[in-house]
């Protein structure tokens, strides 16, 4: 079946093809002819497709029940798209569902799953009806094959977006958790860093820094690292740009908890020291931050 | 743009309220230079938080004009760095701090940077 | 002729360009005018405070270098498109006495004028693509881009 030569000024977007229904004529009534078909025996039909999830051990995260709610819905957008040639009601729902099945733990290969199933126990009824009429049934299948295709596509993307959607916001959610800029006095920050640090990460962590010295009036950072294992060149080169954008502020910022190989990324580049300010431990920069500021922690009884 | 000079006891106070253009700024140092010695300054304050954009030519302009000050016998202290400027001025590779003495001093037990917020 | 930096995408120089912005350069006074074009550009297309500074403070450096070394030229500024990230595309222009060593001149601390001398290597660092195109004695032309973060 050949598609529509498409107009070059208006060569769609990748994911928008032709509209089914500018197909010949003939093609749009053995549509028809076979939507009526899948309507009359949707009950058997469906009930047959479910069956068929289960025995793949499709959608295990899921109760019988709801598969079968489901495989309800998605039958009747299914054939309401072969009827209508229109995706957005599909599309629609595809993503509603992914919505409602990605935090079930549903995987890609489950959801192309079951409705490859469902065209295949669509396309074995078609066999069933049409067997006695091959010419018939070949021009049925050339109807619904391209339409059937497109469903499964159509599915398959709505999911796999939904989830990158999902994978972006968790990881905005991450990298504002990972950085929390602590005040612990008055005038001094900790930024305790934990687990790998990229570049883009880097960048999150600079910025709220700065703006955390600013609002904060702060005179001295503490930046632990004692949780990083190990950062690469360009993050070197961004801890000890870091520090030194930190002085334009008017604070003094000092590192702590540097690993043995992180120690080692820095002497390696060819980091001034003299512009890095190191202690061995958290608890030894506060000391040293708490003695820039002017404080003195004594024990009450010797305050006393 | 002129830069408007305030004197506070014994401290020059220059808000800069624009972007200034590169002969503002050695207007900025010529006016401040002069005036060091007239008012009789101990220390200079230049606030340029309305500065958003600090290039080479502007950090080298406030480097210098700070060991001028310096020479005629007063500190200088720069506020108001944004996050942002900061961070372009430290890509950029410039740092008004190293040779000339802008390192954070200590005076009665507190931190006296050259930069505060 | 030499060239330094990313090869330069041809294809890219004339598609994709929505809007064009021509700042002439003749005195100090223009490179506020060209860095405040830039900023204006880059915050209309949701450009970070922080990559809008970073921008801002390239083109200044651009447009000065133009002021002190070639006494005039001009700068344009364009949106351009990778993929689906917009972007900022420079381009600093003039007829100059052009650059005798482009590799000197990408050399840290080095400048022939008295400044920092952190002039081009500097700028490299701010944007995300550099591009250098200068012949001695027929001016200079440096292009650069900057993506949304």
């Amino acid at each position: 079946m050949a598609q529509r030569p498409m107009p070059l000024d208006r060569a769609p977007a990748t994911h928008q093809l032709a509209p089914i229904r500018s197909q010949t004529e003939p093609t749009a009534e053995l549509l028809h002819e076979l939507v009526a078909h899948l309507r009359q025996h949707r009950t058997q039909l469906r009930e047959e497709w479910a069956q068929n999830i289960t025995e793949a051990r499709l959608l295990t995260a899921m109760t019988k029940d709801e598969i079968f709610a489901e495989a309800t819905s998605v039958y009747d957008n299914y054939v309401e798209a072969l009827a209508t040639g229109t995706f957005e009601a599909l599309q629609t729902y595809s993503r509603n569902l992914s919505e409602r099945i990605i935090p079930r733990g549903v995987e890609t290969n489950e959801v192309v799953g079951i409705v490859l199933l469902l065209r295949d126990v669509l396309a074995r009824s078609l066999f069933a009806k049409y067997r006695a009429d091959f010419a018939k049934l070949d021009r049925i299948l050339d109807a619904y094959e391209p339409a059937a295709n497109r469903i499964a596509n159509t599915v398959a993307v709505g999911f796999v977006q939904e989830r990158e959607r999902v994978i972006r916001q968790q990881q905005e959610a991450i990298r504002e958790l990972s950085t929390p800029v602590l005040q612990v006095r008055e005038r001094l920050l900790i930024l305790p860093i934990i687990g790998a640090i990229d570049p883009q990460r880097a960048r999150q962590l600079t910025e709220q820094l700065l703006w955390g010295i600013r609002t904060n009036r702060a005179k001295v950072v503490v930046i632990d690292i004692t949780g990083v294992a190990a950062i690469d060149v360009s993050v070197a080169n961004h801890l000890v740009q870091t520090v030194e954008a930190s002085r334009l502020l008017g604070a003094t910022v000092i590192v702590t908890g540097l690993s043995p190989e992180i120690a080692q990324t820095l002497v390696n580049i060819g980091v001034d020291l003299g512009k890095m300010n190191t202690v061995g431990d958290l608890q030894g920069g506060i000391e040293q931050a708490e003695r820039l500021l002017g404080y003195k922690v004594v024990p009450l009884v010797e305050a006393n | 743009m002129e830069v408007p000079i305030l004197k506070q006891g014994e401290i020059l106070i220059a808000t800069v309220q624009a972007a200034l253009t590169d002969s503002d700024l050695l207007q900025l140092r010529r006016a401040l230079v002069e005036k060091v010695a007239q008012a009789r300054a101990r220390g200079i304050i230049i606030d340029v938080t309305a500065m958003d954009v600090m290039d080479s030519f502007a950090s080298r302009t406030m480097r210098e004009m700070a060991h001028m000050i310096r020479l005629r016998g007063a500190e200088t202290v720069i506020v108001g760095i944004q996050p942002d400027v900061a961070f372009a001025m430290v890509q950029l590779g410039l740092s008004m701090g190293g040779h000339d003495g802008c390192r954070p001093g200590r005076r009665s037990g507190v931190l006296t940077p050259k930069f505060t917020g | 002729m030499i060239l330094v930096g990313n090869a330069v995408v041809e294809r890219n120089l004339a598609a994709g360009v929505e809007s064009e912005i021509h700042v002439p350069i003749a005195s100090d006074q223009d490179v506020v005018v060209a860095r405040h074009k830039g900023r204006a550009l880059a915050t209309e297309l949701g450009f970070s405070g922080r990559d809008t500074t970073l921008l801002a403070t390239a083109i200044s450096e651009l447009a000065r270098n133009i002021v002190s070394y070639a006494g005039r030229g001009e700068i344009v500024l364009r949106t351009t498109h990778n993929s689906d990230r917009p972007g900022v595309m420079v381009v600093a222009r003039d007829k100059g006495p052009g650059i005798a060593s482009i590799e000197q001149a990408l050399r840290e601390g080095y400048s022939t004028s008295g400044s920092l001398g952190l002039g081009l290597p500097g700028v490299r660092r701010l944007v995300d693509e550099f591009e250098i195109v200068s012949e001695f004695g027929e001016g200079t032309t440096v292009t650069v881009r900057k993506w949304k973060g």
